[in-house]
């Protein structure tokens, strides 16, 4: 009954991979076990076949990250001018209304996520948004937030919220979004 | 359910369009050898054209130039009319066979003669599964060119690299010649900084599929994953010490983009960095005494170098206001990094003894530099006509062939070691 289980969500997992782009359904499925023990939860691992060579890799698909819950009305996206990370004034209202939300849902926690637009290294752009996010982080302590409720994290250039390489494009890029 | 996993037995192994490598040579070396590679006797009826992958890796490492010899009828137990190859300025000559035992593996055999002396040179014999036939025709063009060059080949060794396509992510592990590509973890969210482990047995990358950025091990052949970095805020730009047993990493959990070390076996990290500005992509000196490193501490984003032990930062780039990524060749003379010049990020190669730099790139958007083990070849991501692309440069950026991404977006290469 355990393994049934198992087997069903591994299922849902191929089936979800499949919808997306990546042919993984193309050879048919020789033998199931749970013998492969992995400390990493919510993911799946695609053992490889009697086929294979001296190389074979066993692939994993991880699953589908939860559904984020809903926050205040009044947006929760703050937007920066290029190469910046400082707050600018049209940010206040958006800043103000998360950190009441929160302070009056102690039990709410957010994430603070920050992003660059699309132009130089990914690993930069990661401590540039990081940067974005812990300003946000900064505002919101000081209206008086709980720091436990909230976490500054990036995500650099890799979520564009638009895409193209014009000016109006690349400023809907930097920003941070505030994620219950 | 968390912490069990459901195992299917399922060959995972990628052979779509979209990671075939494309020789696509681009400049003239110098002093390129002239090489004939004779199609294999049996080769038509197996799964792979093993002369075929031989004589493109041998094209792709800017020291040969090919010789026609697609209508030569010989294999290894042939006598070579030396007098007929020579008239075709052939230096070097290729044949060989492929035969099919009862149990289903090939025998490869092949040999290599130095055509202008009329001597056998290579006497190459493997008996492999099908599944390996690849891998043997890289083996093959290893011992050929560690012959004919004195360097050892990097043919037989994989590169590591992320697609995206439509709403997945990909992280896939292929030969260096990028093809017979495996996927190692398939995500709903990005995939980035795959770095390899000194002995070739994992990866570690970040991973965003829990919403944030988190570093990873994956051990390849198991699939199996270990959480190295999930501290509060984010975790990137892992890089393994040279003896395997710890990462240096770019961790937020104090606040600012800092470096530390991670113990591969858990602990509490260790920072090494001090600074208020962005410290990150660090990456080891071969011998490990040196940590190479990104930081805005001078107010833009510069290459430092300093002692992993004791003593303070050193900056190394001085040109331009933008220098990120830096990787340092196996031999520890070149430095491969990307600069922002006049808008456009272009692969830099500095000697490391004079501080003398190149670019070596007519592209306008390359990242991530990565060295082959034997520092003769750099592969790194680009865009070429608007699409992301893998390339691999010899150092002077004369010899150029292209990994092409036909369906979706190809980055982040990172190249493995030898094998043992």
């Amino acid at each position: 009954m355990l393994i049934r289980s198992f087997s069903v969500a591994v299922l849902i997992a191929v089936l979800a991979a499949c919808s997306s782009g990546v042919k993984l359904n193309d050879v048919p499925v020789e033998d199931k076990s749970a013998n492969a023990v992995s400390n990493v939860a919510n993911a799946s691992v695609i053992g490889t076949g009697s086929a294979a060579g001296l190389n074979s890799v066993a692939g994993v698909i991880t699953a589908k990250p939860a559904v984020a819950a809903v926050g205040p009305a009044g947006g929760n996206t703050v937007f920066f001018d290029y190469d910046s990370f400082t707050l600018k004034p049209e940010a206040r209202a958006v800043i103000e209304k998360n950190a009441q939300f929160l302070q009056a849902n102690k039990q709410n926690k957010a994430m603070l996520e920050g992003h660059t637009d699309e132009r130089g290294g990914r690993e930069y752009n990661l401590a540039l948004g990081q940067k974005r996010a812990e300003s946000v982080r900064r505002a919101m302590t000081l209206l008086g937030v709980n720091d436990s409720q909230i976490e500054a994290v990036s995500f650099g250039k890799e979520k564009p919220a638009a895409s193209g390489m014009d000016e109006s494009a690349l400023a809907k890029n930097r920003r941070v979004e505030i994620k219950y | 359910m968390a912490l069990i996993l459901a195992v299917l037995l399922l060959p995972f192994s990628h052979s779509a369009a979209h990671a075939q490598f494309r020789v696509e040579v681009t400049g003239v070396g110098l002093t390129q050898l002239p090489l004939a590679v004779v199609p294999f006797k049996g080769e038509d009826s197996a799964p792979q054209k093993v002369s075929a992958i031989l004589l493109a890796d041998l094209e792709r490492s800017g020291q040969f130039r090919a010789i026609d010899g697609k209508q030569a009828i010989m294999d290894e137990s042939s006598s070579p009319d030396f007098t007929q190859w020579r008239q075709r300025n052939a230096d070097a000559l290729v044949a060989g066979s492929l035969t099919r035992l009862a149990d289903g593996r090939y025998d490869i055999r092949a040999r290599l003669w130095d055509v202008v002396g009329g001597q056998l040179r290579v006497e190459y014999k493997e008996v492999v599964t099908a599944a390996d036939l690849r891998l043997s025709a890289h083996r093959l063009a290893d011992q050929i060119y560690e012959k004919l060059t004195g360097d050892k080949g990097v043919f037989a060794t994989r590169i590591a690299y992320v697609t995206k396509t439509a709403a997945r992510y990909t992280l896939w592990v292929a030969d260096s010649d990028g093809e017979g590509a495996q996927a190692a973890l398939a995500s709903p969210e990005p995939i980035i900084s795959p770095s390899w482990s000194p002995k070739g047995s994992h990866l570690a990358y970040v991973s965003f599929e829990s919403k944030k950025p988190v570093i990873y091990t994956h051990e390849l052949a198991s699939g199996k994953r270990q959480v190295a970095a999930n501290f509060r805020g984010s975790n990137s730009a892992p890089t393994w010490s040279p003896d395997g047993r710890s990462l240096v990493a770019t961790l937020s959990r104090d606040g600012g983009s800092q470096l530390f070390q991670i113990n591969v076996e858990g602990g509490e990290p260790r920072r090494l960095t001090q600074s208020n500005a962005i410290d990150t992509e660090p990456t080891f000196s071969p011998d490990g005494s040196q940590l190479y490193f990104v930081s805005d501490r001078g107010g833009s984003p510069q290459i430092y170098k300093m002692p992993l032990f004791g003593g303070g930062p050193e900056r190394v780039t001085f040109a331009g206001t933008y220098n990120i990524s830096p990787t340092i060749s196996p031999d520890g003379r070149w430095m491969a990094y990307v600069s922002r010049i006049g808008g456009q990020f272009k692969l830099q190669m500095m000697d490391l003894s004079s501080g003398q730099t190149s670019t070596i790139s007519e592209t306008s958007a390359d990242e991530k530099p990565s060295f082959a083990p034997n520092s003769k070849l750099v592969v790194y991501a680009t865009q070429v006509q608007g699409r992301e692309a893998l390339m691999t440069t010899t150092l002077d950026g004369k010899i150029k062939a292209r990994l092409a991404g036909q369906s979706g977006d190809i980055r982040e290469p990172d190249w493995g070691p030898f094998r043992h």
